[in-house]
């Protein structure tokens, strides 16, 4: 469903050239539990920008459920961010005069679906991340687990089929991460597509798919762990 | 998106931002404010004076001996013009259309009764001057029409000489001296106030013959001519002016219809009142650059925020909507407060200060209204557009 074929994108800093992707080749099937992992800079924040239609690639081909992204008018790609994919940041990015519930509502306003419909997706999303006393707090009056659970209701309130996650622990202490993972796994059990970037080669082993980056590069793109369904697609190295 | 969502998003974003938007609200209102106070006291003054002008009636052209290109005739008198009399008068009134006609003769002199005395205006005027001046009688009556060229001599009272010569008593049928000469009080005006500075209670009427003899002139000061409405004020003067003409055989004359001064008087005063609302207008867009600075500042500040509506599916034309929605509810409110503010400063002057008339245009407060809105517009989209145009993942990491 995502296919990325000689994909590159350049940054240009003062007079100098910074490559975020070296002509990148990936195809993700639907329903995958992808890693990414790397050193800082490597790129893995900038490919999942691109997979998820906040940043256009300088050159190379990305097909998204047999759709050509490149040269997609902005409306069309914020429809398609609004309805395919679901965001999750390191830093969690709610809007902070807004409670839990109003922040969870915030896709389904934009997409302009009916208040009725609104606050039902809400209520059961409420629950289902275990938030049903905070649901009226600020974000400063939640726990770091707390308001990256409101962040997962918030990607997933569209009903999106892939999931984009950058370092979702990174801000976290261990036993709210393990919650956030436990959360995202649950997710895509039920079929959404994950890909999630992350620092902890722990968490990462947990990926049935591994793919590990270097300098705007896909070094390795490994098959392992706790699933073993699919066939390792290139070389079996181990990071 | 839908449009209940959108102002209830802006406004919470206001409310999260109170002092911000309180400041911006301030900036609108009090320019609005002062555009609304300047044009109502504009206005006022203009409308005080041109009710000044109209009181005695609309219709009215007066003519004055001299020829005199603009308006203020001095009847000082270019050697070879002929004097206004009351033969021209009497002609003037047989012109179609008109329906009235007063000769004015204006001089001072001592007015007295018994032992009490007062130096006073004497208006000698035709015997229809109450009903073409519109000024009402309020005991006995006006002038009677007499022989205009041997009225007899009888005099009507301004409120004002009444109340000095006679206090509370009862003036008709006495017998007062008028610079001089006896005349019978037949009647008392009512009390009309001034009119551009000239008391018209402090004055005696008397008719006009005998004020041509008391005061040794040859002409009428004036002849004032009632036509009736509907008709063009340009169309009776043009008669008036051929049939003066063919009587004085050139013209000698001057013709002012009422229609002229108000037109000048209007447009010297609405020159004022636009002057005036200029300089409001001015502090509004003093006001307005502030306002564009303090949302700059505003929409800077949230630029994460508004990379993370990206994120979520927000597109370009939806984060405009959602500035726009800000500034005009600030436009909005900013604008109705001054409203009320300038409206109510500009009635409460108008109650207080007695001689300072205020008129709230409702005109020029729509127009200050739209230019609120104008400027929370230009205010609200160009940082607005700054933001929407942002590659989201750069606005998400501006923290
Ligand atoms: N907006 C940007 N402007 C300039 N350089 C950028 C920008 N975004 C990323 N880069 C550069 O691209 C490279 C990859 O960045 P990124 O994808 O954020 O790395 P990672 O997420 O793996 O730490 C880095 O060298 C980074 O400096
Ligand atoms: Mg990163």
């Amino acid at each position: 469903m995502i296919s990325l074929t000689g994909i590159s994108r350049v940054f240009t800093v003062g007079d100098e050239q910074v490559y975020g992707l070296r002509d990148v080749d990936l195809e993700i099937t639907t329903g995958e539990y992808v890693s990414i992992m790397g050193p800082s800079g490597s790129g893995k924040s900038t490919l999942l920008n691109m997979i998820g239609l906040l940043d256009k690639a300088d050159s190379g081909r990305y097909l998204l459920e047999g759709e050509d992204m490149t040269g997609l008018d902005d409306s069309r790609q914020a429809d398609l961010r609004r309805h395919k994919i679901g965001f999750i940041f390191q830093f969690f990015h709610l809007v902070p005069r807004m409670s839990a519930a109003e922040n969870i509502e915030l896709p389904m306003i934009l997409a302009g679906l009916p208040s009725s419909e609104r606050k039902k997706r809400v209520q059961g999303a409420i629950e289902a991340f275990g938030l049903t006393n905070r649901a009226r707090h600020r974000p400063d009056e939640l726990s770091g687990g707390q308001r990256q659970r409101v962040a997962i209701a918030r990607a997933t309130i569209m009903r999106p089929h892939i999931l984009l996650a950058d370092e979702p622990t990174g801000n976290l202490d261990r036993v709210s991460g393990k919650e956030v993972i436990d959360i995202l796994e649950d997710l895509n059990r039920q079929q959404i597509t994950l890909l999630m970037v992350t620092h902890d080669p722990e968490l990462g082993r947990r990926a049935k798919r591994q793919i590990h980056m270097v300098d705007g590069r896909i070094e390795s793109d490994v098959a392992q762990g706790p699933f073993r369904e699919k066939e390792p697609k290139k070389n079996h190295e181990a990071n | 998106m839908l449009i209940r969502d959108i102002c209830r998003l802006s406004f919470s974003a206001l409310v999260d931002q109170r002092l911000r938007s309180f400041l911006t609200i301030l900036g609108i209102a009090v320019g609005i404010a002062s555009v609304v106070l300047l044009t109502s006291i504009g206005e006022g003054v203009q409308r005080f004076a041109v009710a000044e002008f109209t009181q005695f009636g609309t219709n009215l052209i007066g003519i004055n001996p001299g020829k005199a290109t603009t308006l203020g005739t001095s009847g000082a008198i270019i050697n070879n013009v002929r004097p206004l009399s009351i033969a021209d008068e009497e002609a003037l009134r047989r012109i179609p259309g008109v329906i009235n006609t007063v000769s004015v003769l204006q001089g001072n002199g001592p007015v007295e009764f018994a032992k009490r005395s007062r130096r006073t205006t004497i208006l000698g005027v035709g015997p229809s001057a109450a009903d073409v001046w519109q000024i009402k009688v309020v005991k006995g009556r006006f002038l009677p029409e007499d022989d205009s060229q041997a009225a007899r001599s009888f005099v009507v009272l301004g409120s004002r000489v009444k109340k000095e010569l006679f206090r509370d008593a009862n003036p008709l049928g006495q017998i007062i001296r008028v610079a001089g000469e006896r005349y019978r009080v037949v009647g008392v005006m009512e009390s009309k106030g001034q009119m551009l500075g000239f008391d018209l209670d402090d004055a005696v009427y008397i008719p006009t013959v005998r004020a041509m003899s008391l005061f040794n002139q040859q002409s009428l000061m004036e002849i004032d001519i009632l036509y009736r409405s509907g008709l063009q004020s340009k169309t009776i003067a043009e008669k008036v002016r051929k049939m003066l003409k063919s009587i004085h055989g050139a013209e000698d004359f001057t013709i002012t219809t009422q229609e002229e001064m108000l037109q000048v008087l209007g447009s010297v005063l609405g020159v004022l009142t636009l002057a005036v609302g200029g300089l409001g207008g001015i502090s509004l867009l003093v006001g307005g650059v502030g306002i564009i600075t303090i949302m700059t500042i505003a929409v800077n500040e949230r630029t994460p925020e508004i990379g993370l509506l990206r994120a979520i599916g927000a597109d370009r034309g939806q984060i405009l909507l959602l500035f726009i929605g800000e500034a005009v509810v600030l436009a909005g409110i900013g604008g109705m407060l001054g409203l009320l503010v300038g409206a109510g400063t500009a009635w409460i002057l108008g109650e207080l200060v007695p001689g300072l008339p205020t008129y709230t245009p409702w005109s020029y407060a729509l127009y200050a209204e739209l230019m609120a809105a104008g400027i929370g517009l230009l205010a609200g989209v160009l940082p607005a557009r700054h933001a929407a145009g942002l590659n989201p993942v750069d606005a998400i990491r501006a923290e």
